[in-house]
């Protein structure tokens, strides 16, 4: 069983010649298979081993480590509900409370139709603007219970500009060839790359 | 070795000054001192880590003292440390307390429990109680991680032992660490077994509980058990082990470190096939042919057994008898066997291997390397066996030598082997091609051959397929003589103590010392007195012979022809038409079960001696356990039977034995029991002066395969149907079913699909088989494993031809 599509598994080859040692492309793989399904299934870490070289234990270990790489079937638009400090003594908790009744979930928990998977959160560098949160890792500043039904709506409805849970970003990033400079393993690194020779002329 | 770096860093250890290496780590530098660092994950085996914090030591670079971990601060010149300090004590108080958070402490149950550094540390350096109140981590436990060992996560502390062995030693990442934080824990991926030839070893260097070793647990306590130190002898590369017992049945064995052999490291199947030694299976009586029923073996007296066999021996005479096998022996028991053959029964017909070797005078003629030898080598030039299925730490020691770049590895060879992800170049070439294909690599312009040419070169030498005969490899063998004259040569022999017999002169034309009968040493002929006057038939010729009728009595030294010789077909021919089949054995194995006379011997771990590994290396045996019921050592065998045939082989012991071989053996010479059991014994005393010269043939053409055939290759697997690993409850389940594995190509053409079941023909046999397709597998090559359990590849093979080929149809 092939588990990326045929376009990823050409965008997987892309990626792998970008580095010296396959291996080091296997974060980039895992989030390359976050965002084909929203989450990394063991089919995945299986297929990403066999492209990188390596055991499906050594992915699943690199994989377990990062909790932003969901080895469990999340919803379209995980909300993270921030519950530190700043965000608890402004409503946190409530706004959790609230989000859970509205979604009908417990915190950790998808909805029935797979939309919403809903967390609560440690700190998400936004104390100025408690209580916040996170739609697929977006800040909504300053949330109250009200408007978090109208990001719930809003999400439901076709008119945002979130996008799946796994996409790293809408615009990908593209190496034209003729920029590409290759890549040398480390070992067989002699001298300092050219950049550096450049720096004594007259830019 | 060569490579250690002067002593010229001076640090002051607990004020007194001491020499230390530059860049070794404080804590190495602290242990050639003397001085005892605890610690969990540093391993002198393996790269440090500074995972655990235990090393916490004083160290004052001139800036004051400060803690740091000694695995992890090389020495510097003027180091000064302090590992007793106030600090240092609360620093390791301060690490036991938080290692026991989450610790079960559930000692009284658990195996390492009385030699767990864990438990020892805490006792020395703890701080006797915890503040720790709160809920421990719970896991289920405990969890199999694969068939032989079990991973306990509660007891774990994290020490990257383990995953670190299973990555940078056994080459098998297949567990590690996964989550973060708190909720770290070691796995393996879901259905994906840790199933490592070498996972054992994680069992012995775990510093606490959390592996436990299958066929162990629950089974002793470790203050209940003794401990001897001997060598390994399932394969050839001879370990060194610790043997320990508990009411006479051995119970462990864990790996001994030698920087000569196996680094403390052992294969899975060499540490847990000591339960074929307990087996209730043993032979543990002399059993006779019935007179009346010819296919009952009743049990008998050893009088009665001697008898019947000295009297089968004499009626035969000299030229009709052939002795088979003697590598399972130890030295003094295939010389005692040799002296018997040549001076009393008067044949030179015996053999230690079993056609599925190299020649003698080439193992013993031929320059020999050592294993550290061929670890710094240049380049190893392996054309031979799978070592990973088959000298599994000769295998590990080349790994580890690669991956650090201490050597490169170059193999020529018909399949994939587990030293191919390791080697600089895999050569693939058909079966029965690999000198063709290396002269063709000679005369390229292949920066590879100047590499070989200018570079030292270790060649591991062996028979890499059952079904092709000897000559490839001895061609290999003359090609490298030839054009790579400073090569030395590591031969890849199958079975113990093989090296051993051929020293101890169990083979054709060959007398202890790496003698030829030709040439007799003349302290062998005053006490031999007589020797055959020709050299005498090799298995393969002594099985031909038996077919033909021309062989009355055929001895089997712990052999099984029927199983491991190439060619089934020719053994039971044999076996058919000799008159008396004597066995002597451990197992009613399938050759033994058509013996007439069949006497048991001593087991591994019931006999001393010494043995000698691929390298020439002579190191001791220990006896741990005494053996059951009336079996005999096998030299006591060999006097007992000189005695009825009406000589006297003049030895009492195993200790005069050596005596006499120190003797008589040239090689030997020098190397005296004081040396064998002095201080030398630990790293063994390396033996390598030989006299004898090679014969080393002219390459030939193999034929071509024809449109319909495929070329067979068949080679052992670690985890087969052989006698120890089918008496060891916890192993006999781990060998696969055979299939034949083909190209999906070859398949395609044949139009077979993969995983059915196919007619198999070959000048042989015909019989059905599972093929299954297979891309590593060379074009127009079938691949069959030699003995799984269900069938081995020995009905298929014709020993007589130089290469075998198949056809395959559909049923």
């Amino acid at each position: 069983m092939k588990f990326f599509s045929e376009e990823n598994l050409e965008l997987a080859e892309i990626i792998i010649k970008r580095y010296p040692k396959p291996r080091s492309a296997m974060i980039p793989l895992l989030h390359l298979a976050q965002e084909q399904d929203g989450w990394i299934s063991d089919d995945a870490m299986v297929e990403i081993a066999e492209l990188v070289g390596t055991t499906s234990a050594e992915v699943l270990g690199t994989c377990s480590f990062y909790e932003m790489f969901k080895r469990r079937r999340v919803g379209k638009y995980v909300i993270n509900v921030c519950t530190t400090m700043s965000c608890a003594l402004m409503g946190a908790e409530e706004l959790l409370e609230h989000a859970e009744r509205r979604l009908g979930v417990k915190a950790g928990g998808t909805t029935a139709d797979g939309m919403f998977t809903i967390e609560g959160a440690e700190c998400q560098a936004a104390c100025t603007e408690a209580p916040c949160l996170q739609v697929n890792y977006r800040h909504r500043y300053r949330v109250t219970p009200d408007q978090f039904d109208s990001i719930v709506d809003e999400l439901s409805s076709t008119d945002h500009d979130v996008p799946d849970h796994g996409v790293l970003s809408q615009v990908r990033q593209h190496i034209p060839e003729d920029r590409f400079v290759g890549t040398v393993a480390p070992e067989n690194v002699t001298s300092a790359p050219a950049w550096m020779h450049d720096q004594g002329s007259d830019q | 070795m060569s490579d250690v770096p002067p002593n010229e860093v001076t640090v002051t250890i607990n004020g007194t000054e001491f020499e230390a290496r530059p860049g070794e780590m404080l804590i190495a530098a602290a242990d050639r001192a003397g001085v005892h660092i605890p610690r969990f994950c540093y391993h002198e085996r393996m790269s440090s880590v500074g995972m655990c914090r235990m090393c916490l030591v004083d160290v004052d670079t001139g800036r004051g003292p400060m803690l740091q971990p000694s695995c992890m601060v090389p020495v510097a010149e003027g180091m000064v440390v302090d590992t007793q300090s106030e600090d240092t004590k609360r620093a390791q108080e301060g690490i036991l307390e938080f290692l026991l958070v989450n610790h079960p402490l559930d000692c009284p149950v658990c195996d390492k429990g009385g030699e767990c550094p864990l438990q020892d540390q805490t006792m020395a350096y703890g701080p006797g109680e915890s503040r720790f109140v709160e809920e421990k981590r719970h896991y289920e436990k405990p969890i199999p991680v694969s068939d032989l060992v079990h991973l306990d996560r509660e007891r774990c502390i994290l020490c990257d032992r383990c995953t670190r062995f299973a990555d940078e030693i056994a080459g098998d990442p297949l567990i590690q660490f996964t989550e973060r934080g708190n909720s770290t824990q070691i796995l393996t991926f879901p259905d994906e077994p840790f199933s490592s030839y070498f996972s054992g070893n994680t069992v012995q260097i775990c510093p606490v509980g959390a592996l436990t070793a299958a066929p162990y647990r629950f089974k002793a306590r470790p203050w209940d058990l003794e401990q001897v130190e001997s060598t390994c002898t399932t394969c050839a590369v001879g370990c060194r082990v610790g043997v320990e017992s508990s009411r006479n049945q051995l119970v462990r064995y864990l790996g001994v470190d030698v920087e000569s052999v196996n680094h403390g490291w052992l294969c899975d199947k060499g540490r847990f096939d000591y339960e074929a030694v307990n087996s209730g299976d043993r032979l543990v009586t002399p059993l006779i042919r019935d007179n009346h029923d010819e296919n009952q073996l009743l049990g008998t007296d050893w009088g009665s057994a001697l008898a019947r066999a000295a009297e089968a021996i004499e009626q035969a005479g000299p030229q009709r008898v052939g002795i088979i096998g003697g590598s399972r022996l130890t030295n003094e028991d295939a010389y005692a066997w040799a002296k018997l053959a040549r001076s009393i029964i008067g044949t030179d017909n015996v053999d230690a291997q079993l056609g599925d070797g190299l020649p003698a005078d080439l193992v013993l003629g031929l320059p020999t390397a050592t294993i550290a030898d061929a670890c710094e080598a240049d380049t190893v030039l392996i054309v031979g066996p799978d070592l990973k299925e088959e000298l599994p730490i000769l295998h590990l020691r080349l790994r580890v030598a690669a991956t650090k770049g201490q050597t490169r590895i170059v193999e020529i060879g018909s399949i994939a082997t587990g030293t191919e992800p390791h080697a600089q170049r895999s050569i693939r070439c058909r079966s029965g091609e690999a000198a063709k294909t290396l002269v063709a690599l000679l005369e390229s312009d292949d920066p590879l051959a100047d590499q070989l040419r200018d570079g030292s070169v270790v060649a591991v030498l062996g028979r890499a397929s059952m079904a092709e005969s000897a000559t490839p490899a001895l061609e290999v063998a003359s090609v490298i003589r030839d054009r790579l004259p400073h090569a030395t040569f590591l031969p890849a022999l199958r079975r113990g103590n093989v090296r051993g017999a051929l020293d101890m002169g169990l083979a054709p034309g060959i007398l202890p010392g790496r003698t030829t009968i030709d040439d007799p040493s003349e302290p062998l002929m005053n006490l031999w007195q007589t020797l055959p006057e020709k050299a005498g038939l090799d298995t393969t010729a002594m099985l031909q012979a038996a077919a033909v009728g021309q062989l009355d009595t055929l001895i089997l030294l712990g052999a099984d022809p029927l199983r491991d010789f190439p060619d089934r077909n020719l053994a039971v021919e044999g076996f058919r038409h000799v008159k008396t089949v004597i066995a002597i054995d451990n197992f009613v194995t399938e050759s033994v079960s058509h013996a007439d006379v069949v006497m048991p011997s001593t087991a591994y771990g019931e006999q001393g001696g010494t043995t000698t590994n691929i390298e020439g290396r002579v190191s001791r045996l220990a006896q741990k356990i005494t053996p059951p019921g009336s079996t005999r050592d096998d030299w006591m065998i060999a006097a007992e039977l000189a005695w009825r045939l009406g000589g006297d082989l003049g030895i009492g012991s195993r200790e005069e034995i050596w005596c006499e071989i120190e003797q008589v053996a040239p090689s030997h010479a020098g190397v005296t029991i004081e040396r064998i059991c002095g201080p030398d014994a630990h790293e063994g005393i390396l033996i390598q002066g030989s006299s004898v010269k090679p014969t080393l043939p002219t390459p030939q053409e193999p034929p071509v395969v024809d449109g319909y055939g495929l070329r067979l290759v068949s080679g052992r697997k670690l985890w087969d149907a052989g006698t120890g690993i089918s008496h060891s409850p916890s192993l006999r389940d781990l060998a696969e079913e055979p299939t034949l594995k083909v190209h999906p190509g070859d398949l395609q053409r044949l139009g077979v699909s993969s995983g059915t079941a196919v007619r198999v023909i070959s000048t042989r046999t015909t019989e059905t088989l599972l093929a299954v397709a297979d891309d590593t597998i060379l074009r127009g090559t079938a691949v069959l494993p030699f003995n799984q359990p269900g069938g081995g590849a020995n009905r298929f093979i014709d020993a007589t031809a130089l290469v075998n080929d198949i056809r395959i149809e559909t049923l």
